[in-house]
């Protein structure tokens, strides 16, 4: 059933295009978020007195990685798409807002594979 | 034709023009706070990349994250965290219909302050007592 006037037909503009799984992968990285951001912060907090070889030895074991790369992964994800909505909110210009989207994108992308990439040379180390 | 239908439309009262109550407050915030988070998520992930430089790196990162201004940085940090965690399972309880009576959004918000300054003074309250467990 379509409910849009026929001058919002002709405009083109408004939602119904992508905005679902948008709203989807905000609340399934949120959930996945509230366990591993709890494990995350801790022990961030914990190590961060802890001496060089305590640190590398947490990163030695397979669960602790795993859990670490899941939750970069989580996180920027999840930041990206918050990060998203407010710049879709808070800036009108279009080809400005469309700068800062792509920009947002591809710097949460790259710092992620920074994080995951200095994760696996601990480990692999 | 639709540019002047479009001026003609009613606007609604600027943000001025309310009174800030907790509703709005907390809503505000948990936009705020998720700003703090991804700027944060900088910090951490760096300290992912001093950790995989060298001891060197590891503890240049530990003395800037340890100094008074990098621990305001870091607690504000995991308030935010905290903050948003509390609020975001409040806002999920919403997605699944429940809690819309206003006297429980009022409460489950006033829930969610006094959780944030909990869980914060825990997490630190750990962070402290293992200082003393590495030393």
């Amino acid at each position: 059933m379509n409910f849009e006037t026929e001058l919002h037909k002709a405009e083109g503009l408004g939602s119904a295009k992508n905005g679902l799984p948008h709203w989807i992968a905000q609340r399934i990285t949120a959930v996945a978020l509230i366990p591993l951001g709890v494990w995350f912060v801790s022990v961030f907090i914990i190590l961060l007195t802890a001496p060089f070889t305590e640190a590398y030895t947490w990163l030695s074991s397979p669960w602790n990685v795993t859990l670490a790369i899941f939750f970069v992964l989580t996180a920027f994800y999840h930041g990206y798409l918050g990060m998203q909505v407010i710049l879709e909110d808070y800036v009108p210009h279009e080809y400005t807002r469309w700068v800062l989207i792509i920009g947002t994108q591809l710097f949460s992308a790259g710092m992620a594979l920074l994080a995951i990439v200095s994760i696996l040379k601990v480990f692999l180390s | 034709m639709s540019q002047s239908l479009k001026e003609r439309r009613p606007l609604s009262p600027h943000l001025q023009a309310y009174k800030i109550q907790i509703t709005s407050l907390l809503s505000i915030l948990h936009r705020g706070t998720g700003i703090v988070l991804y700027g944060g998520s900088i910090l951490w992930a760096l300290w992912f990349v001093a950790l995989a430089i060298g001891p060197q790196s590891y503890e240049a990162m530990q003395h800037f994250l340890l100094h008074p201004l990098g621990l305001i940085i870091l607690m504000g940090w995991s308030f935010s965290f905290f903050y948003h965690l509390c609020n975001g399972i409040r806002h999920l309880m919403w997605d699944l219909g429940i809690g819309y009576e206003l006297t429980t959004v009022r409460r489950t918000g006033w829930t969610v302050v006094i959780a944030s300054f909990f869980l914060t003074g825990v997490a630190w309250v750990l962070g402290f007592l293992c200082e003393r467990i590495w030393s």
